[in-house]
């Protein structure tokens, strides 16, 4: 029953699934790394609705604190009922607002918590964490309580690189770093999104959007989100699976590539190759 | 069994803890890798390694240490040989004839029985046995030549439609933080130079805090302050430039480049072999337009973090002796120069893109490591970790 295993809309790898499904087993956060655009947020996603547990989702930013995710304690609110004589006042507890994790924490299911892109926050954001997500509870000061989860949540987080993590933090988690899909896997995760698609423009669609990949020196290569919105826009302008055969020396870019391409000096490099090509033959 | 295997990770230099260690343990009593080989590596995978980077290295030790360990898993769900499956091969391989061979020779239940002792007494041998029995000369099957190329034992096609186990792939490989910085493995080492980059110090006054203990107080004003967040890290690199360094010139023009988007104050000077009296900023236009290197020692303040790019490779005498420079007359001898720059810039290093194991065999790179007191490190990705660390 508790078994992830990829739905209908995500295909997941054998290593993966064992990956998550560890985690879920022990208890455990998991720790997803990957190139930008394999999916790893849609995991959480993915595993909440598979699992049928409602997801809390907490995006990091450079300005989160550790301490927004447990509750904030609204002092200049106090302050201001207190200089206007409410009545409220006397109570902390009107002006303690929930974080994310107490949300998670305070569910009546087994939740599954998101905590996207860790490595956006502070360096010391993940220390500051060890205890809540090992123990799986806070104390709050203002109320002299303790808030301790009702069922533990499985804990999904995600990183860019863009920092370290602290090696205490990671010892606690599972660690999985998604590969970028072979040409079978990201087959199926194309057709799992756009089932019936015409046999043959897959494959063109695929065999263009690797050599764009190989192409050395691009800043940003197009991954499996793109790929996904570059095949939807195929379909919505009904492109006809010849005109994507690059080897057409009239056509040589393939149509709509604005999708694959985020930057200029991408796009820029990958005109020059491709008139080189074009001017060897 | 799992003790040795841990104790050789940490060998091969992968900092497994013993808290991981125990995950792994419990996630196994849990059963939740108890089905194939590539489970469990993918289980032990997930609780030991955390970075990506250590991947390859892992994958080394892993196979190392279970070479064997599908035949056990094998040995876990089907106690015989998979005569069906053997049998279906036979009949896809041998020719009508052979057949008959095998016929003579009591049938293929007694060829199977001999094999049967053969895989057993290979398995006494060596542990694990090897799963190719047939090559040649020594299986039943090789030794009667009936199908030279082998059979594979223990490797049930429909099980593990792999021919290459995953761990032997390898395909983590470029993501090793010992080989050589590369386009990719330059994004990554820059974000390394983000995070001393950020770092620092500086008093600033912290709104949200002082209205909270404000408020917390009474209404008395508290005031409450933090260190500022440092976002600008001043930088003073020196690139040495043509001759031996050609080769390297990719490698440090991407440093370069990556090192001039992450910083607010980055100065950059080119040398050609060692740092004397004077040092330039247009390769171009080298020859007249020099800037004193004392003018530099003088313009930027020792707050300035000193990066050298050299390779170090030359003749001892262009270090050590005036006059020594191979371009044009230097009054005082080049390592003067660079002790001036070290005294000045208390926090330097020399990046070397050289490797480590070619240093010691070239006079040169060892005055310099001694004039760097040792703060010399290779142009990798670990390397220039050690190197920001050196930094700080």
């Amino acid at each position: 029953m508790n078994q992830f295993s990829g739905t209908e809309t995500y295909i997941a790898t054998e290593d993966l699934t064992t990956a998550v499904n560890a985690s879920v087993t022990l208890q455990r956060p998991i720790l997803i790394k990957g190139e930008p655009g394999t999916g790893k947020t849609q995991l959480a996603v993915e595993i909440s609705r598979s699992l049928d547990r409602p997801l809390f989702e907490w995006h990091i930013k450079s300005t989160t604190k550790a301490q927004q995710g447990l509750y904030e304690y609204d002092a200049v609110a106090r302050l201001r009922d207190s200089q206007l004589g409410d009545d409220k006042v006397h109570d902390i507890r009107n002006y303690i607002v929930r974080g994310k994790l107490w949300e998670a924490f305070a569910s009546e299911q087994q939740p599954v918590l998101l905590i996207d892109e860790i490595d956006k926050a502070d360096i010391e954001f993940p220390n500051d964490l060890l205890q809540e997500l090992d123990r799986m509870e806070f104390f709050v000061y203002e109320t002299k309580e303790t808030v301790q989860a009702k069922h533990r949540p499985i804990v999904v987080i995600t990183s860019n690189n863009e920092k370290e993590l602290p090696d205490a933090f990671l010892r606690r988690c599972f660690f999985h770093y998604i590969q970028f899909p072979d040409r079978e896997t990201m087959e199926s995760i194309v057709e799992v999104h756009y089932p019936g698609i015409k046999k043959q423009l897959l494959r063109e669609a695929l065999e263009a959007f690797y050599k764009v990949r190989d192409v050395p020196g691009l800043k940003k290569k197009p991954s499996t989100s793109e790929l996904l919105d570059w095949i939807k826009l195929l379909l919505a302008e009904d492109i006809p699976p010849e005109a994507l055969r690059t080897e057409d020396k009239a056509k040589a870019i393939p149509p709509l590539y604005g999708a694959l391409l985020k930057n200029e000096q991408d796009v820029h490099l990958f005109e020059q190759l491709v008139f080189l090509n074009r001017r060897v033959r | 069994m799992l003790i040795s295997f841990f104790f050789m990770l940490r060998e091969a230099g992968l900092k497994v803890s013993i808290t991981e260690l125990l995950t792994l343990l419990e996630s196994l009593k849990r059963g939740l890798a108890g089905h194939s080989a590539d489970e469990f590596y993918y289980l032990s995978r997930a609780c030991l390694i955390k970075d990506e980077s250590q991947f390859d290295r892992f994958d080394q030790v892993f196979a190392a240490h279970f070479r064997g360990i599908e035949a056990a898993f094998q040995g876990l769900t089907s106690q015989e040989l998979p005569a069906d499956w053997l049998r279906r091969q036979a009949e896809l391989h041998l020719s009508e004839e052979e057949r008959r061979k095998i016929e003579a020779m009591g049938g293929f239940e007694e060829l199977m029985k001999a094999l049967q002792e053969r895989l057993n007494e290979q398995e006494k041998r060596h542990q694990g046995g090897s799963k190719m029995i047939g090559t040649a000369g020594t299986s039943p099957f090789g030794a009667y030549g009936y199908n030279p190329e082998g059979v594979r034992i223990g490797q049930d096609k429909s099980r593990h439609r792999r021919a290459v186990k995953v761990w032997d792939r390898r395909e983590f490989r470029n993501l090793d933080d010992n080989i050589e910085l590369g386009t990719r493995n330059i994004k990554v080492a820059l974000r390394k130079l983000r995070r001393f980059a950020r770092e620092g110090a500086a008093d600033q006054l912290d709104l949200d805090d002082t209205i909270n203990s404000t408020a917390r107080n009474g209404g008395m004003l508290d005031i409450k302050m933090v260190p500022e967040r440092h976002n600008a890290i001043k930088v003073l690199l020196c690139l040495d430039i043509g001759g031996s360094m050609d080769d390297h010139v990719k490698i440090c023009e991407e440093m370069f480049s990556a090192a001039r988007s992450e910083f607010k104050h980055l100065e950059y000077f080119y040398f050609h072999n060692f740092v004397y009296e004077s040092l330039w900023k247009d390769n171009r236009r080298r020859h007249n337009e020099r800037v004193p290197t004392p003018e530099i020692i003088h313009k930027y303040g020792p707050d300035y973090k000193l990066v050298i790019v050299g390779d170090a490779t030359m003749s001892p005498y262009e270090i050590t002796y005036p006059g020594g420079s191979i371009e044009h007359w230097n009054e005082e001898a080049g390592a003067v120069w660079l002790q001036r720059l070290l005294q000045h810039y208390p926090k330097s290093i020399w990046l070397n893109p050289e490797p480590r194991k070619r240093w010691d065999y070239t006079p040169s790179v060892k005055i310099t490591r001694e004039l760097m007191e040792d703060r010399m490190y290779p142009l990798t990705l670990s390397g220039l970790d050690d190197g920001i660390k050196a930094l700080r």
